[in-house]
């Protein structure tokens, strides 16, 4: 869960979340191009975050991967992402 | 800083076609799950698009995501605008905002076969 653990840490400190759940799906494409026999490839990050208010979807993604730059690609080979602001997500 | 080689390619893709999807694979035989959601959304909508796939050319495979400062795949674009990956087509497909979205830009969409 080392990934995980990053991931939740770059984005808590870079985005303040009112919510964040990051969740290793790479069991889910094992054996598939880009997974690893080791896992930690495969991610779903679900972020609810004042700072989205006003922005679009693709300004909130980007938002997102680029505070896991260094991570996009090596060793994140996949992220869904579901972003919502606080208002949205009744939270 | 001069624009890489592979922009003009990528950009003679958009201009001679309305509909664009960087995809990994091809639309009969997608090869990554994320660019086989969009091309289902793009078929049930009757959206005539031109798949790229980004696995034969490691060129637009990179270059693309320096384009669209974007850093994954799949990537659609409409008439030279970038609209999105895989979860931002599902969800505007979901909450039925795609559909509106290529009837402003005027592209045909046929209805699904019975």
């Amino acid at each position: 869960m080392r990934i995980v653990k990053l991931i939740e840490e770059k984005l808590t400190a870079a985005l303040h979340p009112h919510q964040l759940e990051v969740i290793d799906e790479s069991h889910l494409h094992a054996g598939h191009g880009g997974a690893r026999p080791e896992g930690e490839t495969h991610f779903r990050v679900v972020i609810v975050s004042p700072l989205f208010e006003g922005e679009s979807r693709v300004a909130r993604h980007r938002m997102v991967t680029k505070v896991l730059a260094a991570e996009m690609n090596n060793p994140i080979h996949a992220l869904a992402l579901k972003t919502q602001t606080p208002k949205e997500a009744d939270v | 800083m001069s624009e890489p080689a592979v922009f003009s390619e990528i950009k003679a893709n958009l201009e001679a076609n309305d509909v664009v999807l960087f995809m990994k694979g091809t639309p009969v035989f997608p090869q990554c799950g994320f660019s086989n959601t969009v091309v289902q959304v793009l078929t049930y909508l009757g959206v005539q698009f031109k798949g790229v796939n980004v696995l034969e050319n490691e060129d637009i495979r990179n270059g693309i995501k320096d384009f669209s400062d974007w850093p994954t795949i799949p990537q659609l674009y409409v008439k030279g605008e970038f609209v999105g990956g895989c979860d931002i087509i599902r969800e505007m497909f979901e909450n039925g905002e795609l559909r509106e979205y290529f009837a402003g830009k005027n592209i045909a969409l046929e209805a699904a076969a019975e």
